[in-house]
């Protein structure tokens, strides 16, 4: 029942590459096979099989995991992967993140990208998700994002480790002079069950890779996974339980000077006037330079300890330039105002004929309503920072981020050096959430190393600093219209208004491409919702504000979760029915089995429909995204006017888990972080620049806030789905229905602390 | 300066206004305590000093009377603490990066609290993950707890 692939050498080791012949150079060179960037940099006695597996003869063995770990678990996941096939233990071998590499590309991040719904099958779905593929082997993304890193490796590294398997009993068999066939393999040895001999993998390395890859790879079946389809523990838990030094923060390298920056508040701008004697005189305060970056502009502040850098940035004196867009929350809110307005609108999916069912609609069917949610910052847990090293015209840089690639591309053109004098170390990541793709940081940390005479400066960001010069999950508004006839729901029409994200991360990161047309995130989980009503239309519209603005945890769906899902609870009232009977009424069409499927577990599991306790309250919602289907219903109670998260329930439906303790763990994760922007989470502006700072003013849930949080996983859909993001979009519409159940209170801005109180 | 931390003495010069976090960090190179936030607000930096949780961002070092342990002293050699062996066993970490801070307020909590409750662990545990692994860590501190006693 195996899947067979076709292999060869060439595909794996990047021998003989294909030759790109004149015209045709775009279509052959994304055919041509990358080299394997582990050839370059073996060790004694290591032998490479492929872009992700390494052999030393001492039998250590190598799995190269290429994905950012950032709390997802997907190192452990990917060494997994190529585990089950190659017949070694994941806590035996060693887990490596490996080199920058376009080798190492994310194709699945941006084929699930595009303009179509997750289920859409249509052959002009198919033909744009390839064609995207094909776009990030161009651009040779070695991106961690978009929960697609698992999808991206499913066949990939089990070929990977079947490969080499197969190369390693084929050597064996060489020596003992029998068959292949019947030799066995466990536990990273090599046995013969006819006379019990064995051979550890390292004793066969050097000459297994001598010979030719299979070209017929027959991978295990589901139902001979050993390790796939079961918990896994963490490869690096141990290090996270005894402080181990795994974090860009925890470089220490000899001679090694500290350093933060000061960049301009105002976004865009940089400084007036400057003087920086009041920051050279702190002690230990060493030098103070410019930089100019399309990230940003402002100070660096270079020291012997990071505590002293810290005191000369607040001490360096600073006139910025003002700031070329509306100063503050209400000058922008005009911005919006207009674009919902008469703004020019881009659309995606929709059906039937909106227009002319509004037209004919009586005044009393329609439902009319804003919904508003406020720019959010990332605050991933460690807050920014990398380290550089620059000497003799090359550049060394250490930093956990989401797109080692991206970071050494803006660094090299920094500094005006080939892209392959940029070595990156990709370290762990404490937190990511969409932030650590960006090129800021280590930029900045380049631009530094460039003035240090060839020492390495580790630049560490304060917490103020970071949350001041984010990339925001957009603010965004939208108009909500629905027409509700005789209890059913006819047509529904969706404006929405927000800065565009596409053009903002390659404006600030890659300024020569071109930007896209529209803005898919505006629309992203709007339009590419199950949802089964006639007349659909949805309208993006560009806000011109050039507040940078990024992917933050589940993107444009973060937002829209909040919309759709709030909204199907007005519109299910309107029609006087159970915010659950209807939407699985909405559901009929085959297509959306998994979202019926899901609704329905999640009704199950929390007694939905029977009165809970006195005092608490549910409300439920759905979204799908990253190809995960999940349902949540949030139960609360009131405990004396302030309102306690008691308990989430949540039904998702991934496809095919491959390891269900960590889906449940990015579930209960994911939840926590949309519940999070409920309570108090905000980024306002004044004078052009960010108003919060740090915890105490932008906060997420603590321990006395979280709920109880049950979550049953299904795996009935056709397709696999993603992890790290696909919890986080139901749990605020679920949370803002479950208030109006128990308040009578429609809130439609968030945070929905600014109108009621959690405890 | 003077310092004993997890039982080693350590000599060094250092502005008694740098707070202990930076000496710990970029003086002596002890990793494990975290920034997250320098103004006391997240819990990363926590510390033990005579067995007391402090956030050591904004303690001077000037200021500190008394014997700290941080993360790298817990285990005894190969033998994690009672607490980093729950931790393990609930596969708590996700990113990792609070959990330093998570598992010093949690060995604190413990010392003066046998079987905590749900209030004492919501009392005492006020750190932040962002990454949301709180009801791991409740129930980490619950096992922790019983095998403590055991
Ligand atoms: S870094 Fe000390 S409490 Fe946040
Ligand atoms: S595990 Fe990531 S912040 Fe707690």
């Amino acid at each position: 029942m195996g899947r067979i692939a076709k292999y060869t050498r060439r595909t794996f080791l990047g021998i003989g590459a294909v030759a790109a012949g004149g015209f045709a150079v775009g279509y052959y060179y994304y055919r041509k096979p990358y080299e394997n960037p582990l050839e370059a940099a073996l060790a004694e006695g290591e032998t490479t099989f492929n872009l992700f597996v390494k052999i030393a003869a001492d039998n250590t063995i190598t799995i190269i995991a290429p994905r950012a770990e950032m709390g997802q678990g997907i190192q452990t996941t990917l060494a997994a992967l190529v585990a089950e096939e190659l017949d070694v233990t994941p806590s035996d071998v060693v887990v490596e993140h490996g080199p920058a590499s376009p080798a190492y590309l994310n194709q699945a991040m941006l084929r699930m990208g595009g303009p179509f719904p997750w289920f859409d099958e249509s052959f002009g779905a198919g033909a744009l998700r390839g064609t995207m593929g094909v776009v990030s082997k161009f651009l040779g993304l070695q991106v961690t994002g978009g929960s697609s890193a698992t999808i991206d490796a499913f066949q990939k590294m089990r070929e990977a480790g079947c490969v080499a398997r197969e190369m390693l009993k084929a050597a064996a068999a060489e020596r003992w002079g029998v068959s292949a066939g019947s030799l066995q393999t466990a536990d990273g040895v090599v046995t013969n069950p006819a006379n019990g001999e064995t051979l550890t993998y390292g004793a066969l390395a050097a000459q297994a890779a001598l010979l030719n890859p299979p070209s017929d790879l027959e991978l295990r079946p589901r139902s001979e996974w050993k390790l796939l389809g079961k918990p896994v523990d963490r490869v690096e838990g141990r290090e996270k339980v005894t402080g181990g030094r795994i974090f860009g923060i925890d470089v220490q390298l000899p001679d090694m000077l500290h350093a933060t920056v000061k960049m301009s508040p105002r976004f865009g701008v940089g400084a007036k006037s400057v003087d920086i004697n009041p920051a050279l005189q702190v002690p230990g305060v060493i030098d103070v330079q410019e930089i100019k970056t399309n990230t940003g502009q402002g100070f660096g502040i270079i020291a012997e300890n990071t505590w002293a850098a810290f005191q000369g940035a607040e001490a360096l004196d600073v006139i910025w330039e003002d700031a070329p867009y509306p100063l503050d929350d209400a000058g922008m809110g005009a911005l919006f105002d207009a674009a919902l307005a008469d703004g020019e609108a881009f659309e995606l999916g929709g059906s039937g004929d909106v227009e002319t069912v509004f037209a004919e609609a009586e005044p009393d069917d329609i439902l009319e309503v804003d919904y508003k949610v406020p720019f959010l910052a990332h605050a991933t847990m460690e807050p920014m920072n990398a380290t550089a090293q620059f000497r003799d015209g090359k550049l060394e840089l250490w930093l956990g981020t989401q797109a080692p690639g991206i970071s050494q591309m803006v660094a090299a053109s920094l500094l005006g050096i080939e892209t392959e004098d940029v070595t990156v170390h990709t370290t762990h990541l404490g937190g990511g959430f969409g932030r650590r793709g960006e090129a800021d940081f280590p930029l900045y940390a380049a631009a530094l190393a460039a003035k240090t005479d060839g020492r390495p400066v580790k630049v560490t960001w304060t917490r103020e600093e970071d949350t001041r010069h984010d990339v925001y999950r957009p603010r965004v508004e939208a108009k909500m219209r629905a027409v509700i006839r005789d209890g059913e729901a006819v047509a529904l029409d969706i404006r929405s208004a927000a800065p565009a994200i596409m053009p903002s991360v390659i404006g600030r990161t890659f300024p020569s491409f071109p930007a896209p047309p529209d803005d898919e995130p505006i629309l992203d989980g709007l339009f590419n919702q199950p949802l089964g009503i006639a007349n659909r239309r949805y309208q993006g519209v560009v806000v011109d504000l050039p507040i940078p603005v990024g992917f933050w945890r589940s993107v444009g769906n973060s937002q829209n979760g909040y919309f759709h899902e709030a909204f199907m609870d007005e519109m299910a009232e309107k029609a006087g029915r159970d915010p659950l009977e209807f939407r699985l009424s909405l559901l009929q069409a085959p297509e959306h089995a998994p979202a019926k499927a899901v609704l329905e577990k999640v009704g199950e599991m929390s007694g939905w429909g029977t009165p809970g306790p006195d005092g608490t309250a549910k409300g439920i919602a759905h979204m799908l995204s990253f190809g995960t289907w999940v349902a949540q219903v949030v139960q609360l109670r009131d405990e004396d006017g302030a309102i306690r998260i008691e308990k989430v329930w949540c039904a998702a439906d991934p496809g095919e888990v491959l390891d269900p303790r960590n889906f449940e763990a990015q579930m209960i994760s994911g939840i926590n972080f949309g519940l999070s922007q409920a309570l108090g989470q905000k980024i306002t502006f004044a004078d052009g620049e960010v108003q919060e700072g740090n915890f105490y003013d932008f906060d997420a849930m603590r321990m006395w806030q979280s709920p109880e949080i049950e979550v049953a996983i299904l795996e009935t859909a056709p397709k696999m789905g993603g992890a790290g993001e696909p919890g986080t979009p139901p749990a605020l519409p679920a949370l803002a229905n479950a208030i109006y159940a128990l308040t009578g209170e429609r809130i439609r801005t968030a945070p929905l602390s600014d109108t009621v109180t959690f405890v | 300066m003077k310092l004993t931390i997890n039982d080693v003495t350590h000599d060094f010069e250092a502005d008694p206004e740098m707070p202990l976090l930076w000496v710990l960090r970029d003086i002596l190179d002890i990793k494990g305590p975290k920034f997250g936030c320098g103004v006391a607000a997240c819990g990363a930096c926590t510390v033990l000093v005579d067995g007391v949780p402090v956030r050591s961002c904004s303690e001077p070092v000037g200021y500190v009377e008394g014997a700290i342990t941080t993360i790298e002293g817990l285990a005894d050699g190969d033998k994690l603490h009672a607490v980093q062996e729950a931790w393990l066993a609930h596969q708590v970490p996700q990113c990792g990066y609070c959990q330093s801070g998570q598992i010093m307020a949690a060995v604190a909590l413990l010392d003066e609290v046998l079987q905590p409750t749900d209030a004492d662990i919501d009392g005492a545990m006020t750190n932040l993950c962002r990454c949301g692994t709180y009801p791991k860590i409740r129930a980490a501190i619950k096992d922790a707890a019983q095998n403590l006693e055991g």
